[in-house]
C-alpha cells in the first residue's frame, strides 16, 4: 500500500516537473518549444483526411447527413422593390402580400436570428463525439482514429490543461495581490502588467490556444477604448495575451469574484455592482474618466452585451460608443474545426462550457488589430457603432447583422413591424406619402 | 443549426412524406430538427405560440395571418407531417414532372390557394371589401389615412373582380396573378 503512494507521488511530482519547466516557464516569457504547432499541424493532416474518407462514405451510404453550416434555405435577398416585381405606382396588387408571405415562410424553415444563438454547423466532421452524427461509423480506420482521439484529449490533454489553469489562475491571485501591496509607481504597473501577461499566457496554454496576431501595429494604446465582437469569455484571455487591459463588467460571487477583486488591487480595473449597472449615466461617467486619464490601460469593452456563435457581427451597444477617445476596433476569429469557442449560456453553466472546451483539440484564434477609429463630424453614437461593427466583420469575415443580441433572450421590438410597414407603404404611394390617383 | 444525432428513424411517416411532399430525405431530416427546435415543450406538436420564437416572424406585418394559415380549421395543435406538408407547397415547381401524375404539393394552384387563404380569413371562397381592408390595414397601419385605406382598397377591388359580385373569387384572383412568376415569387430555394 505504501509503495503504491510512493510510486503514485513519485509520478505526481515527475508530471509537476515536466508541466512546470516545459509548459509553464516557457509561457511566461512568451516562448514555445513548439510542442503545440506541431500538434496543430498533425491535427490539420487528420482532419483533412477525415473530411476525404466522409465524403467517399457519403457517397457510397447515403444515409449519412450533409452538413448545411449556412442554414437550409437560400434567400433572395434583394430590397422589397425588387422583390415586388413591378413599379409602385400608388397602387395596390394582390401579388404584394406574396412577397410578405414568402418572407414569413422563409424564416419558419430557417431565421437568421436564431441561429446565431447556437453553435456554428462544421462543414465536416471533426472527430469529436459531441458533433458526431453517426460519422463514426463509416469506416473502421475513422472510428478508431475517433476513439484515439477520445482517449488522448480526455486522459492526456485535459489533466494537462487543468493543471495549467490551476497554475495561471492562482499564480493571477498570489501574483496581483503581492503586486497590490505595493506603493503606486511606474515599477508597480510595470509589476502588475508582468503578472497579468505570465498569467494569461499560462491559462492560454491550458487551452492549447494557438493565436494568430495581425497588423499589431494598431494594438490598443493607454487612454483608448478596445472593442471586440463577443463569441465567450476566453475572448479576455485570447486577448490579454498580447497586451493589458482593464477589464469593465460586473462583480461576481464566488471564484470570479475573488479573481476580480485580485486583480484590481494591482491595476485599475473598473468593476460594477450589479445595481450600478443598470444606471447607465454612472456607468458612463466612470469609464470617461477612466479614459481621461490617459495613463490608464485601454479599456476592453464588447459592446454586444452577449455572446454570439462567431459566424455573425450583432448589434453594437452604443452606449460604448459615447464615452469618446479613440475606439480601437479588434476582430476576433475563432477556427471551429479544433473546438466550439461560442459560449452557450442558456445552454452549459461556465463550469461545463470550460470542461468542454478543455476537451477539445485546440482553440485556433485570428486577432486582427483595425486601425483606430473616432466620432466624426455629423455622425451619431449609433451611427458610429454601426461603423465599427461594419470593419470589423469585414475583416474578422463575419456576416455582419442589424439584429440586437438581446433578442437572445427577449421580444421583437413592435418598431420593427412598423419599419416593414413604412416601407410598403412608402413603395406603393412614394416617399411623398400621399397619392390619391 | 447546432448539431443533433437524430437520424431518419426519428422522423414520423419519413418514406411517405418524401413520396408525397417531393421533399428529399436530408431535408426532411432538416425540417425535422426545425420542428423539434419550435417545439419548445416537447410535445411533438406545435402551437401558434412556439411560432412567436422566430423573430423576423414578428416582425412580418401578415405574420399571424401566415401561422394561423398553419392551423387547418379550428385545430390548435400542428402535427409534423402537416408542418411539411404545407412547407411543401413552397418547393420550386420540379422540372420534369410526369404530367400524368396527380397534381403535386407544389404546383402554382396549391401556392395560390395558399395565398389566398391568407386574404380569405372566413374560408368562403370569396375576397370581400372587407377582408382586403383587413390585409391592407395589416400591411400598412399607421402609415395611411383610413381614407387613403379605402381608396386603395377600393381600386384593387374594381381591378380584379370581373363579374361586379364586389367580392374577388379564387378564379379572379387567380386570373389578377396570371401574368405574375409565382414561382419564383412564392418559392423557397432549399440548399441542396
Amino acid at each position: 500500500m505504501e509503495d503504491l503512494w510512493c510510486v503514485a507521488l513519485g509520478v505526481f511530482q515527475l508530471w509537476l516537473f515536466v508541466v512546470v519547466f516545459f509548459i509553464t516557464l516557457p509561457a511566461m516569457f512568451g516562448l514555445s518549444l513548439g510542442v503545440t504547432g506541431l500538434y496543430i499541424q498533425i491535427l490539420v493532416k487528420i482532419l483533412e483526411w477525415a473530411t476525404l474518407r466522409i465524403q467517399r462514405g457519403r457517397q457510397e451510404q447515403p444515409s449519412v447527413p450533409v452538413p448545411l453550416p449556412n442554414g437550409i434555405i437560400e434567400r433572395a435577398g434583394g430590397s422589397m422593390a425588387e422583390e415586388m416585381g413591378r413599379p409602385g405606382c400608388g397602387r395596390f396588387a394582390p401579388s404584394d402580400a406574396l412577397y410578405f408571405c414568402k418572407k414569413g415562410l422563409e424564416s419558419i424553415a430557417d431565421d437568421q436570428v436564431t441561429q446565431r444563438f447556437s453553435s456554428e454547423e462544421l462543414a465536416s466532421w471533426n472527430l469529436l463525439t459531441r458533433t458526431n452524427q453517426n460519422f463514426c461509423y463509416i469506416s473502421l480506420r475513422l472510428t478508431v482514429i475517433w476513439v484515439l482521439g477520445v482517449l488522448v484529449r480526455y486522459c492526456v490533454l485535459f489533466p494537462l490543461r487543468i493543471t495549467l489553469a490551476a497554475i495561471g489562475l492562482s499564480w493571477l491571485v498570489i501574483g496581483t495581490t503581492v503586486v497590490g501591496l505595493l506603493p503606486e509607481s511606474s515599477v508597480k504597473n510595470w509589476l502588475s502588467e508582468l503578472v497579468h501577461l505570465t498569467c494569461y499566457r499560462i491559462c492560454a496554454r491550458g487551452l492549447s490556444a494557438t493565436i494568430r496576431y495581425h497588423n499589431r501595429e494598431n494594438k490598443p494604446q493607454k487612454g483608448g477604448i478596445c472593442v471586440a465582437n463577443h463569441t465567450t469569455p476566453i475572448d479576455v484571455v485570447i486577448l490579454a495575451n498580447d497586451g493589458c487591459y482593464a477589464m469593465v463588467g460586473q462583480i461576481h460571487g464566488g471564484l470570479m469574484g475573488v479573481l476580480q477583486r485580485s486583480m484590481v488591487r494591482s491595476c485599475p480595473h473598473v468593476w460594477f455592482e450589479r445595481s450600478e449597472m443598470k444606471d447607465r449615466h454612472a456607468v458612463t461617467s466612470r469609464l470617461r474618466a477612466h479614459v481621461a486619464a490617459e495613463t490608464k490601460l485601454p479599456i476592453l469593452i464588447f459592446p454586444e452585451g452577449t455572446c454570439i456563435n462567431n459566424t455573425s457581427v450583432m448589434m453594437f451597444k452604443k452606449g460604448s460608443f459615447e464615452i469618446g477617445g479613440t475606439i480601437y476596433p479588434v476582430a476576433i476569429k475563432y477556427d471551429p474545426r479544433f473546438g466550439d469557442a461560442f459560449w452557450n449560456s442558456g445552454k452549459y453553466h461556465m463550469v461545463s462550457y470550460l470542461l468542454r472546451t478543455m476537451t477539445s483539440w485546440a482553440i485556433v484564434v485570428n486577432v486582427w488589430y483595425l486601425p483606430p477609429m473616432t466620432l466624426q463630424d455629423g455622425e451619431d453614437a449609433a451611427q458610429f457603432a454601426n461603423r465599427v461593427k461594419s470593419a470589423i466583420a469585414r475583416r474578422g469575415g463575419l456576416l455582419d447583422l442589424a439584429w440586437d443580441g438581446g433578442l437572445k433572450r427577449g421580444k421583437v421590438k413592435d418598431s420593427f413591424k412598423e419599419q416593414q410597414q413604412k416601407m410598403y407603404s412608402s413603395f406603393i404611394l412614394g416617399q411623398n406619402g400621399i397619392n390619391n390617383q | 443549426m447546432g448539431s443533433s444525432s437524430s437520424g431518419m428513424k426519428d422522423v414520423p411517416d419519413a418514406q411517405e412524406l418524401v413520396q408525397e411532399t417531393g421533399f428529399s430525405a436530408a431535408h426532411l431530416l432538416r425540417l425535422h430538427e426545425r420542428f423539434e427546435f419550435l417545439d419548445r415543450d416537447g410535445t411533438g406538436e406545435l402551437r401558434p405560440e412556439d411560432f412567436d420564437a422566430i423573430r423576423e416572424l414578428a416582425m412580418n406585418p401578415i405574420g399571424d395571418r401566415i401561422i394561423r394559415a398553419f392551423f387547418s380549421a379550428g385545430k390548435e395543435t400542428l402535427d409534423f407531417p402537416s408542418f411539411v406538408r404545407i412547407l411543401a407547397h413552397f418547393r420550386p415547381a420540379d422540372k420534369n414532372r410526369d404530367r400524368a401524375q396527380q397534381e403535386p404539393a407544389n404546383s402554382r394552384t396549391r401556392k395560390l390557394r395558399f395565398a389566398f387563404q391568407l386574404y380569405d380569413q372566413d374560408g368562403d371562397g370569396k375576397i370581400s371589401r372587407a377582408e382586403l381592408l383587413q390585409v391592407l390595414r395589416l400591411m400598412l397601419e399607421m402609415q395611411v389615412t383610413e381614407e387613403q385605406l379605402q381608396c386603395i382598397a377600393e381600386r384593387a377591388i374594381q381591378e380584379a373582380d370581373l363579374d361586379q359580385d364586389d367580392a374577388i373569387s379564387f378564379d379572379e384572383f387567380k386570373k389578377s396573378l396570371e401574368k405574375v412568376d409565382i414561382d419564383h415569387k412564392m418559392s423557397i430555394r432549399f440548399l441542396k
